[in-house]
């Protein structure tokens, strides 16, 4: 099943939720963060999840760890070096060359060991394809709990980590607790947490740890790495301004309305969940809990009743600009700025304005 | 050769709605569906099985309605479905999940033949988490394919399957032995309609109902929410920003008016964002 309870209130005064702490869990201690390198190349969800990290442990009175892992001379020891930059005290790094490629064998015997032998008490993770499949067995090896896709990360009075994510396909927020088991496991989406501030000069200390596997123990073989072009990837995750639009927009068509106006400001375009659904719009394009996180410093949104799940997926731009009919609609609980009026007649409207506020000739051109 | 897919019956959650007052889900009434995950699951499960020969069962965990996904699933091709139901499941995590689970595909193994391939859908569409595939494929040994966009090869002989797994930056091709557990990604087959014998055939079948106990389960505390480590502590809808939405006047206003006064709002709450544009227009 899920992470969903069987009804809303589900847990509510739980025995087992009162119970303290077994005695084997006691020294596990300290936040850790996995850090995600592929290819010499740190995924930017680990430093967001560091700069989480760095509060966590904060509250906690505690150390933050980042583990890092990969083959030999692929990048370890400045990832580590980097981490420092980004928050961490301490850096585990497991060289070899068996985990010069990410593998599930190999991967979740290595981070499984590290928990073993140095018991962190919280271990965040990426929710990346690596970090959720790696996540999930590491969890399941060491029988605790595992929240996915977290949208906030908090510590309780009694220092338990408060997990909080969208469910019911995100149409209310539900925050969970691993209570009585140890690490605490989480994973949070790219994007969701906000970058931290890189302190350059910052240091702390390398732990290395060597895991035992042979490449001749290892099963699944990597045949080839096909890299992507990127060509066609769309930056929305990236983009600083973002237009989007919903059902109101009332067809497929009307989704060229979303287009223009995004070209006008050279922003990107996305879209809810139903347009994906219904077809009209490509899935990379969707926006919110099962789409792309953004953080853009202006979201325009067209059309879009304003989901739960739509909205943690938005609620890191700076600004968002909500048009809508339906004045009651979710969107306008948090959005900075509305108007009531349909999509549909408004869109033209607001991207001609904006074409002549941009134009070079334009007698309203905008100071440079 | 013997495939097992793992299946999840789901509220359409397009069709979710949340009482206003209360904050609690309004179940009446929410249609049911297989989680869309699962389907480009069986539909590449089937294709195998008409390949190379074999069987494919189907397998979910639920209430007893939960049977109807099942059938469904044979309406598409499937040669045999097994529900699991017993009300120590209730309140089960993906830890207590891939417990239960792992159990019934063991006594699958047994009753029916041992699988080759387990499948489960990428995620579901309620929970969202992804973990219970992984997590079967811990507690049975199987090597662990997730995210596969392409199934390359699977050889009965040498006990191999090759496929394309979708990673960061790029798609992996791997290597590894039977038995495996595969998630497919989405879009990357799509579901037959099933024959007309297939229809008449799941109509008249029976499906294969285990408790707990029948699928050899002794040990309960392992279960349902008990066996669960994750407590949910709080469902909650989002408090609204402190600050209501800046509305915009419409009335009386042609669209073209409350556009520049829009942008006016805009450019003075975000004199960043009109700086920026700004600057890319004098780069023109």
């Amino acid at each position: 099943m899920s992470n969903a309870p069987a009804s809303p209130q589900a847990g509510g005064g739980r025995a087992s939720m009162k119970k303290e702490l077994p005695e084997r869990f006691k020294s596990y201690r300290h936040v850790w963060v996995f850090v995600e390198l592929e290819r010499g190349h740190v995924h930017s969800v680990s430093w967001e999840l560091m700069g989480e990290g760095r509060k966590l442990a904060d509250k906690l009175g505690v150390e933050l760890a980042a583990v890092v892992m990969g083959g030999v001379d692929a990048g370890v020891r400045e990832a580590a070096q980097e981490s420092f930059a980004y928050g961490a005290d301490v850096a585990y790094v497991v060289e070899n060359p068996v985990l010069a490629d990410y593998r599930n064998e190999t991967y979740s015997k290595a981070l499984t060991d590290l928990v073993n032998t140095h018991k962190p008490e919280i271990l965040l993770l990426g929710a990346t394809t690596l970090g959720r499949d790696l996540a999930g067995s590491v969890a399941t090896t060491l029988l605790t709990g595992l929240t996915a896709d977290c949208t906030e990360l908090d510590v309780d009075a009694d220092k338990s980590l408060a997990a909080t994510r969208p469910t019911f396909g995100g149409s209310l927020l539900c925050t969970i607790y691993t209570l009585n088991f140890r690490p605490q496991m989480a994973t949070v989406r790219p994007r969701v947490m906000q970058m931290p501030r890189r302190q350059d000069g910052r240091d702390g200390r390398i732990v290395p740890f060597d895991v035992d596997l042979r490449e001749d123990d290892i099963i699944t073989k990597l045949l080839r790495f096909v890299p992507d072009r990127d060509s066609n990837k769309s930056n929305l995750a990236y983009a600083d301004i973002v237009v989007s639009g919903g059902m109101g927009l009332q067809s497929a068509e009307n989704y060229q309305l979303v287009r223009q106006l995004a070209s006008v400001l050279g922003a990107e375009y996305g879209c809810s969940r139903p347009l994906v659904q219904k077809g009209w719009v490509p899935a990379e394009r969707q926006i919110g809990q099962t789409g792309k996180t953004i953080r853009p410093k202006l979201y325009i949104a067209a059309g879009i009743s304003g989901a739960i799940q739509h909205r943690v997926g938005v609620d890191g731009a700076d600004m968002i600009v909500a048009i809508n009919t339906d004045r009651n609609a979710p969107i306008f609980d948090f959005a900075h700025l509305g108007i009531v009026t349909d999509a549909v007649r408004f869109l033209p409207a607001l991207t001609e304005a904006f074409r002549k506020r941009l134009s070079p000739h334009s007698k309203d051109r905008l100071a440079g | 050769m013997h495939i097992v897919v793992c299946i999840k019956q789901v509220p359409d959650s397009a069709q979710i709605r949340v009482h206003p007052v209360t904050n609690t889900i309004m179940r009446q009434g929410v249609p049911t569906i297989i989680n869309p995950y699962d389907l480009f699951s069986l539909e590449e499960a089937m294709r195998w099985r008409d390949k190379l020969g074999g069987e494919v069962t189907v397998l979910t965990m639920g209430p007893p309605s939960a049977a109807d996904s099942l059938r469904k699933a044979l309406t598409y091709g499937a040669d045999r479905a097994v529900l699991l139901t017993d009300r120590f499941f209730a309140g089960s995590d993906t830890l207590a999940t891939s417990y239960a689970l792992s159990a019934a595909l063991a006594k699958i193994g047994e009753a029916f033949g041992a699988p080759d391939i387990v499948f489960t859908g990428k995620q579901t569409i309620d929970g969202d988490t992804a973990q219970v595939g992984p997590g079967i494929a811990k507690r049975l040994d199987l090597k662990q394919l997730t995210y596969v966009s392409r199934i390359v090869d699977v050889d009965l002989t040498s006990r191999s399957i090759v496929a394309e797994r979708r990673a960061e930056g790029g798609v992996q091709v791997l290597m590894t032995q039977l038995p495996a557990l595969v998630t497919m990604l989405e879009g990357t087959n799509e579901i037959r309609r099933g024959s007309l014998d297939d229809a008449l055939r799941a109509a008249r079948a029976d499906v294969v109902v285990w408790s707990a106990a029948d699928a050899g389960i002794s040990d309960l505390q392992k279960c349902g929410l008990r066996g669960s480590p994750t407590v949910v502590k709080r469902v909650f809808a989002p408090p609204p920003r402190s600050e209501k939405a800046e509305l915009v006047e419409t009335h009386g206003r042609a669209p073209a008016e409350s556009a520049d006064a829009l942008i006016d709002i805009i450019f003075a709450r975000a004199p960043g964002v009109e700086a920026d544009l700004a600057k890319s227009v004098s780069g023109f």
